[in-house]
């Protein structure tokens, strides 16, 4: 019989969850017992909520057991791998015997996520065994034309994860027209949208499909060169792509006549950013790639056109060229088989926030969004309300749980004001203040404004001033209809992206959530009563005089006898909310 | 050491690292990145060796230096303290976290402690959301971070 094969998640998440110690646990214990099983790695499994994760796999099937210390990952090579006894309490999930997570994993389909979590990511011929490699290979063996990949990529329907939803094929088709004796391809691995992380586990799951997808884009723009670039704040990514590329030099998938095919030569390098997030939009990727302050440019021309170092350039998202590899090897159909009429395939999105189910899931295009959050997110954490989920990061904007069943595609969600973005979902409940939120944004895209137009720079800053006013308890009337003004220009006159779409979590908190607006402003109350200016905290006569919540109490505001109710001195009062936190006897209102 | 020796170990030092990336100044972003790594910030002699070694004006290091976040002219402290706040991170409480990093190291955000060894800043998304609110202390990741677990947090750098 082969050996009990156990597999630890090292993904970012896993490692700060404290993966890396049950991994030298398990190695310890491995060693002590003269190897008894086979100790692997793998990367994000999808289940940030129930990190560390151990996978054992014998004879039987597979087992995803959660929330693994040290002791539980003895209990469990005592038990399962050397008595067969399954754990079943800690079996998260098993294609065997299903599992507590069983809807988390049977409602998602797997196309960019097809190998993350389920091999080592810093080894090319485990990717190789699942298909890696197979599309690139089947183009070049086949003699495939440059026309005829760009063709299945057009009829796949696929179009850009990285948050614009360009039409890839067509990208392609644009870029491959201009001619010129170097032509670049580049992956945006920037992944600004503060609150997602779909693009880093691909990156740290997965490296070779993105790579294959790039090698594929270039086989058909007739690319030189390529450049993956990186945020700075991802060090395992760039850690596991720059191994993956090396990997890949060493097979020829990378270099020059690319398995064997004269004259296809092309290879790729990371380049890592320097936290900007304007240098996500990619004009201003160029520029920093070339080495300068991350200004946006003007479109036209494209990047197509003229993009790296002023040659024709294609550029699309981690995603993106993650789905390339496997559209190639399924064909379009299989693919456009997934999704909408006018969006097709899959999407990963970042469940973050007051979900219970924190993690990453792949999704077809069109499910709704209450399916997401409830049936794979579990709900909302602590049993409390689902009040809105904000899509599309800074760009994006906040829906509320009323239009919960709104598909995902493109169109869908525009219709609701927000965009789709690349995937992440901050998800809401009641004690989230959406003034707050659209205040929270407003700080970001103004601080990240990288001050070319004087709209993007100065607007926004008007804007978050008024915001400011707002959450402190000092908006004015008027000051709902002066935002909407500074919205209506600042989109109008920005260069780029930044600027054209900052003010859409203003806008759409004003449109679903103008009463909050209206209580901070009219009844200086919020209704969130997360505002720290707008509260005020009364002790109740349920107090028995513990005393415990004037001993919290970093400004000695609260007085009184023991075994007496207290009592808020409300001058000295600094909205803190450590009594609130403190007291056992729900004697402390928050009002 | 005089500050003219100072100076001359500088050039040195920078002068090896520009060389690792043939004095390219397209290369700056990550020339700086490495010279940043070397010396924990980028001080104002250090940005001139760069600008002298890749032949640009200062003005241009100094202009990539300012726009990207990443890039420092303050030193940090020993063990620094960087508090995610982004969305997710925002939205489950990290700012009563920076609060209370705040008060128990009696810096704000953007300062180092007086002996050097603590300094605060934040960040914009680490890509562990799922964990949030997640703090960083040097590489190392904590998540799920309630502000009452601050204290204890600390101790194990004190
Ligand atoms: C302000 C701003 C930030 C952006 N950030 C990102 C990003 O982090 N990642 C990304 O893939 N695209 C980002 N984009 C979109 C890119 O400009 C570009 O459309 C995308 O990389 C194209 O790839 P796709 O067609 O595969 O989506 C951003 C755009 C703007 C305007
Ligand atoms: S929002 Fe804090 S790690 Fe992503």
């Amino acid at each position: 019989m082969d050996k009990v094969k156990v597999v630890v998640g090292l993904g970012s998440c896993g490692i700060a969850a404290g993966a890396g110690k049950v991994y030298q646990r398990l190695l310890e214990i491995n060693e002590a017992e003269g190897g008894l099983f086979e100790l692997g790695k793998t990367s994000c499994i999808g289940m940030c909520y129930k990190e560390p994760l151990v996978e054992v796999t014998d004879g039987t099937g597979t087992y995803l057991y959660g929330e693994i210390n040290d002791k539980r990952a003895e209990e469990i090579i005592e038990k399962h791998v050397k008595n067969n006894q399954v754990v079943t309490e800690l079996v998260e999930y098993s294609d065997k015997i299903g599992g507590k997570e069983q809807d988390f994993v049977d409602n998602q389909v797997k196309i960019v996520l097809r190998n993350c979590g389920k091999m080592d990511p810093e080894s090319i011929d485990e990717y190789e065994k699942r298909d890696g490699y197979k599309s690139i290979k089947k183009i070049l063996e086949n003699n495939i034309s440059e026309d005829d990949v760009i063709k299945t990529v057009l009829d796949s329907g696929i179009r850009g994860r990285g948050g614009g939803g360009f039409p890839t094929g067509m990208k392609w088709k644009f870029a491959r027209g201009y001619k010129s004796d170097e032509k670049y391809v580049i992956c945006n691995a920037d992944e600004g949208d503060p609150g997602a992380f779909m693009d880093r586990s691909v990156l740290e799951g997965d490296p070779h499909s993105v790579i294959e997808g790039m090698i594929i884009a270039a086989y058909a723009i007739n690319a030189t060169g390529g450049v993956i670039y990186c945020r700075a704040e991802y060090p395992l990514a760039v850690k596991r792509l720059n191994l993956a590329l090396e990997q890949a030099r060493k097979r020829n998938y990378l270099g020059k006549n690319i398995l064997g095919k004269e004259g296809f030569n092309f290879d790729l390098y990371v380049k890592e950013g320097a936290g900007a997030f304007v240098c996500g939009e990619e004009t201003a990727l160029i520029a920093s790639v070339e080495g300068k302050r991350g200004m946006p440019n003007k479109r036209p021309p494209f990047p197509a056109e003229a993009g790296l170092w002023g040659k024709p350039t294609n550029i699309n998202n981690v995603e993106t060229y993650a789905n390339i590899a496997w559209i190639i090897l399924h064909g379009a159909a299989d693919y456009a088989k997934y999704g909408t009429e006018k969006s097709k395939g899959t999407k990963v999105f970042a469940l973050a926030g007051k979900i219970r189910n924190s993690g990453l899931v792949e999704v077809p295009m069109g499910i709704t969004i209450n399916d997401i959050i409830f049936k794979l997110g579990g709900g909302i954490k602590e049993g409390k309300k689902f009040k809105a989920v904000q899509m599309g990061g800074p760009s994006g904007g906040c829906i509320p749980a009323e239009l919960g069943d709104t598909i995902v595609d493109y169109d869908s969600v525009n219709a609701t004001g927000a965009i789709m973005g690349s995937g992440g979902m901050v998800v809401m409940d009641e004690t989230t203040c959406m003034v707050d939120v659209a205040r929270f944004f407003l700080n970001f895209t103004q601080k990240e404004s990288c001050g070319k137009c004087t709209f993007c720079r100065i607007g926004t800053k008007r804007m978050l001033e008024i915001l400011e006013r707002i959450t402190e308890g000092k908006g004015e009337e008027g000051d709902i209809e002066k935002l909407q003004e500074l919205a209506a220009q600042i989109k109008d006159s920005s260069l780029c992206g930044l600027g054209q779409t900052a003010p859409n979590p203003v806008l759409t908190t004003i449109k679903y959530f103008r009463h909050e607006y209206e209580a901070h402003i009219k009844d200086r109350k919020c209704p969130a009563k997360s505002c720290k200016q707008l509260i005020t905290y009364m002790i109740n006569e349920k107090c028995i005089g513990c005393t415990v919540c004037a001993r919290v109490c970093p400004t000695k505001a609260i007085s009184g006898e023991r075994k007496q109710p207290h009592l808020i001195d409300q001058d000295r009062c600094i909205k803190c909310g450590a009594c609130y936190d403190a007291c056992k006897f729900s004697s402390i209102d928050k009002l | 050491m005089s500050c003219r020796e100072k100076q001359q170990q500088i050039k040195e030092t920078v002068s090896k690292i520009c060389a690792e990336f043939n004095n390219d100044p397209n290369e700056l972003i990550a020339i700086l990145h490495k010279t940043q790594g070397h010396y924990g910030f980028l001080p104002k002699e250090v940005q001139i060796a760069v600008a002298e070694s890749v032949g640009v004006p200062a003005s241009k290091v100094f202009g990539i230096v300012t726009f990207y976040s990443y890039f420092t002219m303050e030193p940090k402290g020993k063990h620094p303290v960087s508090i995610c706040m982004g969305t997710a991170c925002y939205v489950q409480g990290a700012e009563k976290v920076l609060r209370e990093f705040e008060s128990r190291l009696e810096v704000k955000n953007g300062q180092t402690t007086d002996d050097g060894k603590f300094s605060i800043n934040t960040l914009r998304c680490i890509g562990a959301c799922g964990l949030a609110p997640v703090v960083m202390i040097g590489d190392k990741v904590y998540g799920n971070v309630k502000p009452e677990e601050v204290n204890n947090i600390i101790n194990e750098y004190s």
